[in-house]
């Protein structure tokens, strides 16, 4: 295995991370709305105030990485979808500061504006990064320098769009069920009963992703013949999607949410193993794709990264899990709450 | 306004506003170190109501932090595409470093320090004080890096189509689109010839905007009569910090200048407004600079600038007419952003150690000494000033290396994204105009509450679980026999 096939894993552990982890939470911010009552907000929001900032340091590290390892990949993209971009960074900086501000003050109108910020914040951040990754599914437009010049509205188009209320719909099933990892009584009650519901939504919509795959990027028909195991992955995807009501019926949360999370995993998986080797597939003209060999940094660089990477991720991997583990178990709201 | 200077404004706009937050948790982290180092040893409650209430500040400049953070990873991409095409190699792997080694560490110790007081014990938690402090420090450590090598790039050679070129190659205009840089030796890089005198002066800066934080709450606080054995114990430890920490900054601030002479002669020129390279240089106090005539017209030293770049008055400095005109950075800012600099850094050394003298002398808590209350004004004012010389500092060295953004390799024109139309960044720069001051102001009102509310009262400590009270009430035993 190549330096470049390495670090195009590497980059889709760090964004794989970054859905497993901050997914669950832009999820509880999906869910944020639906919950009335102050005291059920507060536990929403400080069953994910410990983590969420960890969480979110796996888009800015895997960000990085992007720029490191693929620095054209990274260029182009980032300048491609600018206003989208501008946008996502938008709703991110809101729900950062409404988690911080909303609990400061006892005002009605004051926590329901932070409340709003939050929840939209997180749907309109779901909704952009799903869209992002559909237009890599789909292929843009690029021209000889890499550059993209499809223009902000064919960013929009339907594939994507439809990935992008795929990837809400996923999200919040993750969220839903982190939840009742995290309440008791008649809240986690009704958040079970609300797991089912995220469930069939987000099958609803994978199967139509599943039917628009084949009208809007019929090149992904040619990768499915060329590599028929990649229907493996999604069969086992499938299973391990419907053992998440099974586990919840039963009432153990946590094998729901480790299946979950194995289902944003193979998701990922399925996503990268369909693209590789493109980092960004150009449509309609696809000699001009950035590949993991034209969008890519030196082997040198890429060495150097390796070390950084075996050095840093094992102790970034015991810290992040003994932070969960110190702040497992259910919510309590105390004074230094949210 | 055309794309290239309403990219310019509106990077320069989200990484002030950033940089608003990062000097103070910088700041304040190595102050909330020293506090609970103190309270585990002297197990007194003083100390960790003080932690604690520090803590809570320290939260909220935190998330205002982050939030922020994220928006210039980001922007390196979007609207400078050029740039990140051409220093990918170099400069992307100092970000990825920054986010495995910093952020990681920072935010995952984060959630201990601020709601981990009774999950976990308390020389945990100071420890995690201290990953954090440690977190952020690194942060500092991998984005100063990257910035040197823009100032003085070292340890690479650029490609152009693919080959290597000699050293010393510039690409030119149209070269400069297939070119890059490559990296051929990571620790010069890393090691590049500014990096760790910048890398000083900027700790010690985010230090002093700390430590004077502390000091002017606390002196709100002896002001108004609230609080007093708190603020006492506050003030005196941000005061000894910032006593320290201003004397070094002149320290590191010296060695960054004579880096400055050495790597960057067309920006020394433009913040001493020389335009002659002359002998006997004079050194500006305060000044303005006339562009028509090419001169500075203010107070200045003859000679000093002689000296303090060469140690005699004989020595000749580079001046701008060495240059050409079209590779002049903006002479009238940068000179007065780097003297006013210079100023607020001697006020602050003036400022901390007249508190010094006071202690000394037994005054510095009296009150009723018209003096001390006059001084305690100044204290309360004090927070701004590291604030604007952080920002000032910044825009010298920023505005210093124009028209370059890899000094000497890369012009700033040609480092945009070509695909990013101006209405699109003036969109997005409206946008964070809105946001970024709906933020500030509810930054500025939850200060204001923070400190109206105050810390809980000094004998009765915050809820502690009992374990950690009971390790408390040993160490106030042992600290009892041991004096």
């Amino acid at each position: 295995m190549d330096l470049n096939t390495v670090w195009f894993i590497l980059v889709g552990v760090l964004l794989t991370g970054y859905a497993m982890l901050d997914g669950f939470d832009l999820g509880v911010g999906a869910l944020h709305l639906f919950v009335k009552k102050d005291e059920d907000r507060r536990i929403f929001l400080n069953a994910i105030g410990p983590v969420w900032d960890g969480n979110e340091v796996w888009l800015v590290t895997g960000g990085g990485a992007l720029f490191a390892a693929f620095p054209m990949a990274y260029a182009t993209v980032f300048s491609g979808f600018y206003l989208a971009f501008m946008a996502l960074l938008c709703g991110l900086i809101f729900r950062a500061v409404a988690i911080e501000f909303r609990s400061k003050e006892s005002w009605g109108w004051w926590r329901q504006m932070w409340d709003i910020g939050f929840s939209l914040g997180s749907i309109g951040s779901s909704f952009l990064i799903g869209v992002a990754m559909g237009n890599i599914l789909v292929g843009i437009e690029l021209d000889a320098r890499g550059n993209y010049i499809g223009g902000f509205w064919a960013l929009l188009n339907p594939y994507a769009v439809l990935l992008g209320l795929t990837t809400i719909a996923l999200f919040t099933m993750h969220g839903s069920i982190y939840l009742v990892m995290k309440t008791e009584g008649e809240l986690q009650a009704r958040l079970r009963r609300w797991v089912n519901r995220t469930i069939g939504i987000f099958l609803f919509f994978y199967i139509i992703l599943n039917v628009a795959t084949l009208v809007y990027a019929p090149h992904i028909l040619e990768i499915l013949r060329a590599r028929p195991w990649l229907l493996a992955v999604f069969a086992l995807n499938v299973l391990v999607v419907m053992n998440i009501p099974r586990q919840n019926h039963k009432g153990n949360e946590f094998a729901a949410f480790l299946s979950s999370c194995g289902a944003m995993i193979l998701l990922m998986v399925l996503f990268g193993l369909t693209v590789y080797p493109h980092m960004v597939l150009s449509m309609p003209n696809p000699e001009n794709s950035l590949t993991i060999y034209n969008a890519a940094s030196t082997a040198k660089t890429h060495f150097i990264m390796l070390i950084m990477a075996i050095i840093g991720i094992p102790v970034v991997l015991a810290y992040t899990v003994s932070v969960y583990y110190i702040f497992r178990g259910k919510v309590r709201l105390t004074e230094h709450s949210y | 306004m055309d794309v290239e200077i309403l990219s310019r404004i509106q990077f320069a706009f989200t990484v002030m506003f950033h940089y608003l937050y990062v000097p103070l948790t910088m700041g304040l982290g190595v102050v909330l170190v020293i506090m609970e180092a103190m309270w585990l040893k002297t197990g007194s409650p003083k100390y960790h109501n003080m932690a604690r209430y520090w803590t809570r500040v320290f939260g909220l400049t935190f998330a205002i932090g982050v939030a922020t953070g994220i928006v210039l990873e980001f922007e390196f991409g979007t609207n400078w595409a050029a740039y990140s095409r051409f220093v990918g190699d170099i400069f992307g792997s100092a970000l990825a470093a920054e986010g495995i080694f910093a952020f990681f560490l920072e935010s995952g110790f984060l959630a201990i320090l601020l709601f981990g007081w009774n999950k976990v014990g308390p020389k945990l938690h100071f420890f995690a004080t201290c990953m954090v402090c440690l977190g952020a420090h690194f942060s500092a450590v991998w984005i100063v890096i990257a910035n040197s090598w823009m100032q003085t790039p070292a340890g690479y050679h650029i490609e152009y189509k693919g080959e290597i070129m000699p050293p010393g190659f510039v690409p030119n205009a149209d070269q400069i689109l297939h070119s890059r840089a490559v990296i051929d030796d990571f620790w010069a890089m890393i090691f590049n010839p500014s990096s760790m005198e910048r890398l000083s002066h900027v700790i010690v800066g985010c230090w002093q905007a700390g430590a004077f934080l502390v000091i002017s709450i606390s002196a709100f606080y002896l002001l108004r009569g609230r609080h007093i054995e708190f603020a006492k114990t506050s003030m005196k430890v941000a005061l000894i910090f910032a006593a320290v920490a201003s004397l070094l900054q002149l320290a590191t601030g010296a060695k960054s200048a004579d880096g400055v002479t050495r790597n960057q002669p067309a920006k020394l020129a433009a913040m001493e407004g020389v335009f002659k390279t002359q002998a006997n240089a004079p050194m500006a106090i305060f000044g303005w600079v006339d562009m028509e005539k090419e001169e500075v017209v203010g107070l200045q030293i003859p000679g000093m600038l002689s000296i303090l770049v060469g140690g005699s008055t004989n020595t000749v400095v580079t001046g701008l007419d060495t240059f050409p005109k079209e590779d002049w950075p903006p002479v009238q800012a940068v000179f007065q952003f780097y003297h006013i600099m210079i100023a607020i850094g001697m006020a602050l050394i003036a400022i901390a150690w007249f508190g010094i003298f006071l202690w000394w002398r037994g005054q510095l808590f009296n009150t009723s000494n018209p003096i001390v209350r006059a001084y305690y004004w100044i204290l309360v004012l004090s927070v701004l000033g590291p604030q604007i010389a952080n920002q000032t500092g910044w825009f010298t060295a920023e505005m210093g290396r124009q028209p370059w953004i890899v000094y000497g390799l890369m012009r700033t024109s040609q480092g945009l994204s070509e695909v990013v139309a101006a209405n699109h960044v003036l969109a997005s720069l409206i946008m964070f105009t809105f946001i970024y001051a709906l933020l500030f102001a509810v930054f500025l009102y939850l200060l204001t509450r923070k400190i109206q509310r105050g810390p809980d009262d000094e004998e009765e400590s915050e809820a502690m679980p009992a374990s950690w009270v009971a390790l408390m009430e040993r160490r106030k035993g042992q600290a009892r026999s041991a004096g």
